[in-house]
């Protein structure tokens, strides 16, 4: 207990009052379940918090995808028992970092609270009277034919009870979000802008989805089928966890080959370490400067990535040559990007970045290789990449030279903007470069490094990473990674 | 492709030329042209100058030159150098005359352990010769021919009976229909591309393509009740509005000039009649509610049934892959049975609430129930494309030893795409393939790390440290890459001796070497199916310590059907 007191000590204390504060709410809302008296569906409470126990812990990494278990427990319990079903599953749920316990306890807290209030929200709405509707319907059918009632096809309940039913599961949703938000701006210090506004849309659109999974469980728990009908429900909401799960790890997996394939140009220039990776860290801070977003700026860094690539065509022995190169040989050497345009030819989501690799050396003046394209011939993409390129290349020691500091670097290339460089990425590159300052360290050996690599979080559609990890389980959420 | 390029194993050579025309009109060559035949035409010289830089307007001239790795003559010293190598290693290098008998008796036992599988592919080759392509052997025309007709004659049936006796409870059929019809125009068209070239890759089994369509489908067969009434649509209703929802739904494929499978139809068409008839009849007469009620007991009728026909529907995938590929039936279906877990899980628990659901509160859930599996399909095809780009990565990372000029051009696209083969001659699942396919395709790139390229890129030749050497490097990249680390295994061990490597290394191990021997220097002035009959003799001759014998045959199968792989 002592261990954990220390560890807790790395919160804030305004962090651990907010979940102090959380958790004695969720217990006053909890509190009239217990009151001795209360009429209170024990059984129902205690089949879906199990339920959810066991879901959340079969996916630990995403345990919202069983959160329809939480709204078929708000649809069918009375509010404070509703709060309930949430804490085992919370309690139980895995946690990845220290403070376990005050982590589970906030969890708990959080979830219950949202609950509840999608409780209150389905009851204001009269749904439990939607719902009595359609149970009323389907015990009818088990009643001898005859009285069947009339219209029985349209089922008048159902499409308010499922407005009913989303409006609630956007209750529980924006509680959730809201909540968390609050331990992000407490615990992580983050702005109030970007811990709650940021994060509501997203987070936001699974809830449309859970929201009539939730009630159609309910529908069918009540019905003569029984809670064995209802968990059927369930299994879509899982195998599509599944599905982006899987999208998830394979795209992790497709990043980590392309650092391979630069990987593979360093095995033959050991003196271009880390090159290729700084080149498409600074090429992300140009493009950022330059108001791109999103997959062009991904483009953008796989392009600065994956420049040298054609490098593995080069001979390794000219590569490793020291001393002057002769003309013969400098022009094998201005072969690469010709190479590499060659070798990714393959791969069909680079689009641009393709033309940034084959004209990353192109002069504005139409003085490079390969074709001597000039002016705004050169694609954008290779503008940007040959800035970042030659930034590097000046800030960082090779056989030919040392490294130099980063405003001579800069000052190199003002002087050489119009002639050789586009004067607008040089530009851009400086005023990246006042803002956010330059880190030569490279993480290229580092596995988990986040330069290079785009974040897991990137990636999440919004569905996985809506719904949101605890905040205090991810402090890292507020860097999204990418250029520093 | 002239018969001549088709090499025919030496146990196989009754007629030599016999699967020549059958593969001519196997109709596939069209789709791959550049991959056709297992053996290509020699190589003139790989070079980085070959590869495509030729075509760049304004390249400078002559630049290839100076680069060139691995001048002719040192090529010309591998090719002396090669021939008398595999039986060297055979004989462990010394020339005795025991250890070289030890390897004829494993060889002559390794035949003896394979004849009867080289006279089936043989009997197959005669028979798809003689009957050219409208089957591939009795079982697959039979198979197609039943299936169809069950489909064709079913559905035909089941329309003028719902034409002649009216549609019951026309707002149920509707619905149910325009969910199948959307379903089916929505499915996903997209194979994951095979490796650009191609090279045998065949689509990931990922189970239904239109789950939307099947869990509607299933759903309106079980249908026992409708918001409090009796479900009056019998088997044979539900049946018509299968096929009449499952073609209008290919209208709007077909308009925009998607490939359309027939196949799918047919199989959505007869699993619905099986559940139909598996559930409607006994539900109409009363016998279903007096055996198990109304309860919960009927949610479990519901899933074993729908397990059922999840298997049926598995078997008939399967039977039908087997007629259109040939390849064993075996491998097939636990191909699909495994892909069941996934999609096919979600499509029978949606197909079974969305019967249970309709039957307590009428039709407005059925929209709702459809939202998660449109999600699946999402996410499903969001990882298809995903890993089509994956693919495309590794085969650009595999295809950097050949722009280096460490390896002739299309070298590991060929042995990914023959391993494939062998591995699926094997029996290996689909897993299992995947690995090997990626290994095979990286297994030259630790020869990035030589200073200087080997010659002809060949690294059977090497002495054996050298080739270990080369391995555990290619290793260490190969961990670098996000793939699994059963490839990096593979390409580590590739190199070792057969016995103590994995099945995927003995089979990259040979099929590497015999691509060597056929593509190499070493057969450059023989014809094509000569060198092909000569590098199968020398694997053979190396069966002791090198090669596999059980993969050489498998090796010598694949060959001697021509056209390997068989994308589609």
């Amino acid at each position: 207990m002592d261990g954990e007191e220390d560890t807790v000590r790395a919160l804030p204390h305004g962090a651990r009052a907010y979940v102090l504060c959380a958790v004695l709410a969720g217990a006053y809302c909890a509190a009239p379940a217990v009151r001795p008296g209360a009429a209170v569906p024990w059984a129902t409470t205690a089949l879906l918090a199990a339920v959810h126990a066991v879901g959340s812990r079969v996916r630990g990494r995403w345990p919202e995808w069983c959160s329809p278990v939480l709204l078929a427990g708000a649809f069918l319990l009375p509010p404070a028992a509703a709060a309930l079903v949430a804490v085992p599953g919370a309690l139980l749920a895995r946690v990845e970092r220290p403070p376990a316990g005050t982590r589970r306890a906030w969890r708990a807290a959080r979830l219950s609270l949202a609950v509840w209030a999608a409780s209150c929200a389905f009851a204001a709405l009269d749904g439990p009277g939607a719902l009595g509707a359609l149970w009323a319907l389907g015990d009818a059918a088990q009643a001898p034919a005859g009285q069947a009632p009339s219209g029985a096809t349209g089922a008048p309940g159902f499409p308010y009870a499922l407005a009913a039913a989303v409006a609630a599961a956007l209750v529980l949703g924006l509680t959730a979000t809201a909540l968390e938000g609050g331990v992000l701006v407490t615990a992580d210090r983050q702005s109030p802008r970007a811990a709650w506004w940021g994060r509501l849309p997203g987070s936001l659109a699974p809830y449309l989805v859970h929201g009539p999974a939730g009630l159609a469980m309910a529908v069918l728990w009540r019905s003569p089928y029984g809670p064995a009908a209802a968990l059927l429900v369930l299994l879509p909401m899982y195998v599509c966890a599944c599905g982006f799960v899987l999208y998830r790890r394979e795209s992790a997996a497709h990043q980590a080959t392309i650092r391979a394939l630069v990987q593979a140009v360093d095995i033959k220039d050991r003196y271009t370490r880390g090159h290729s990776e700084r080149v498409g860290r600074a090429s992300a801070m140009i493009a950022r400067e330059l108001g791109m977003s999103g997959d062009r700026l991904e483009a953008v860094r796989i392009a600065g990535i994956l420049h040298d690539v054609g490098k593995l065509g080069v001979p390794t022995r000219l590569l490793r040559k020291n001393g002057p190169l002769t003309p013969d040989e400098r022009r094998v050497i201005e072969l690469h990007p010709e190479y590499g345009d060659e070798m990714v030819r393959g791969i069909g989501f680079l689009g641009e970045a393709r033309a940034a690799i084959l004209h990353h050396h192109e002069r504005l003046d139409g003085s490079g290789y390969p074709y001597g394209l000039a002016g705004a011939q050169i694609p954008e993409f290779a503008r940007v990449v040959a800035v970042a390129d030659a930034f590097d290349a000046m800030t960082s020691t090779r056989t030919y030279s040392r490294a130099r500091p980063v405003p001579t670097a800069v000052e190199e290339l003002r002087r050489c903007a119009g002639s050789q460089f586009d004067p607008r990425m040089v530009r851009a590159l400086t005023r990246a470069l006042d803002r956010h300052g330059w880190h030569a360290a490279v993480t290229a050996d580092a596995p988990e490094e986040r330069g290079n690599v785009p974040p897991g979080a990137d990636l999440v559609p919004p569905l996985v990473r809506a719904g949101a990890p605890d905040a205090l389980d991810t402090p890292g959420a507020g860097t999204p990674g990418g250029a520093p | 492709m002239s018969p001549a390029e088709h090499p025919t194993p030496p146990g196989t050579n009754d007629s030599p030329q016999a699967s020549g025309p059958a593969d001519d009109e196997s109709g596939d060559a069209p789709a791959t042209p550049d991959r056709a035949g297992p053996v290509p035409p020699a190589h003139p010289g790989p070079g980085p100058a070959d590869v495509g830089v030729g075509g760049a307007p304004g390249a400078p001239g002559g630049g290839g030159a100076p680069g060139r790795p691995g001048g002719a003559r040192e090529r010309d010293e591998g090719a002396a150098r090669w021939p008398g190598r595999a039986i060297r290693s055979a004989s462990g290098g010394g020339g005795h005359r025991t250890p070289y008998a030890l390897a004829r008796l494993a060889e002559r036992h390794a035949r003896a352990l394979h004849r009867d599988r080289r006279q089936r592919a043989e009997i197959a080759a005669v028979r798809e010769e003689g009957r050219g392509r409208i089957s591939r052997g009795r079982y697959g025309g039979l198979t197609v021919v039943a299936v169809y007709g069950a489909a064709g004659a079913l559905a035909v049936v089941a329309l003028v009976w719902t034409e002649w006796h009216g549609v019951r409870q026309a707002q149920a059929a509707l619905a149910f229909g325009a969910l199948i019809a959307v379903g089916e125009a929505i499915r996903c068209v997209e194979a994951p591309p095979a490796l650009p070239g191609g090279g045998g890759g065949v689509p990931d089994p990922r189970g239904e393509p239109a789950p939307l369509a099947a869990a509607g489908a299933l759903g309106y067969a079980l249908l026992g009740r409708l918001g409090g009434e009796p479900a009056s649509h019998g088997v044979l209703q539900a049946v018509a509005v299968v096929v009449a929802a499952s073609l209008a739904g290919l209208v709007a494929p077909l308009a925009f000039g998607c490939p359309v499978d027939p196949g799918h139809t047919a199989r959505r068409v007869l699993t619905a009649a099986f559940a139909a008839v598996c559930f409607q009849p006994l539900h109409r007469t009363g016998r279903l509610a007096d055996w198990l009620g109304h309860g919960p007991s009927l949610v479990g009728y519901l899933l074993v049934l729908l397990a059922l026909t999840a298997l049926c529907d598995a078997v008939l995938a399967a039977a039908l892959a087997r007629a259109r590929t040939g390849w064993p039936y075996g491998p097939l279906l636990r191909d699909e049975l495994r892909s069941l877990p996934g999609v096919g899980a979600a499509v029978c628990a949606t197909a079974a609430v969305m019967a249970l659901t309709v039957a307590v509160a009428g039709l407005w859930p059925v929209p709702v129930l459809a939202v998660p599996l449109l999600l699946i399909q999402y996410s499903y095809r969001r990882y298809a494309g995903i890993r089509a780009t994956y693919r495309q990565t590794i085969a650009s990372l595999a295809r950097s030893t050949e722009i280096a000029g460490y390896t002739p051009t299309g070298h590991a696209r060929e042995v990914a795409g023959l391993s494939r083969a062998v591995g699926r001659e094997l029996g290996l699942s689909e897993p299992r393939l995947t690995v090997l396919e990626y290994a095979a395709l990286m297994h030259d790139i630790g020869q990035l790390s030589l200073v200087d390229p080997v010659p002809a890129g060949a690294t059977e030749p090497l002495p054996a440290a050298e080739q270990r050497k080369i391995a555990l490097l290619g290793g260490a990249v190969v961990r670098q890459t996000g793939v699994p680390a059963e490839v990096a295994l593979v390409v580590e061990r590739q190199a070792d001796p057969y016995r103590e490597q994995p099945l995927a290394a003995r089979i990259v191990r040979a099929v590497n070497a015999y691509t060597e021997l056929v593509s190499g220097p070493a057969a450059g002035g023989a014809a094509a199916g000569a060198a092909a009959l000569r590098a199968l003799e020398r694997l053979r001759l190396a069966t002791a310590r090198d090669f596999d014998p059980v993969v050489v045959e498998a090796l010598a199968t694949v060959l001697s059907r021509g056209v390997y792989g068989r994308p589609r």
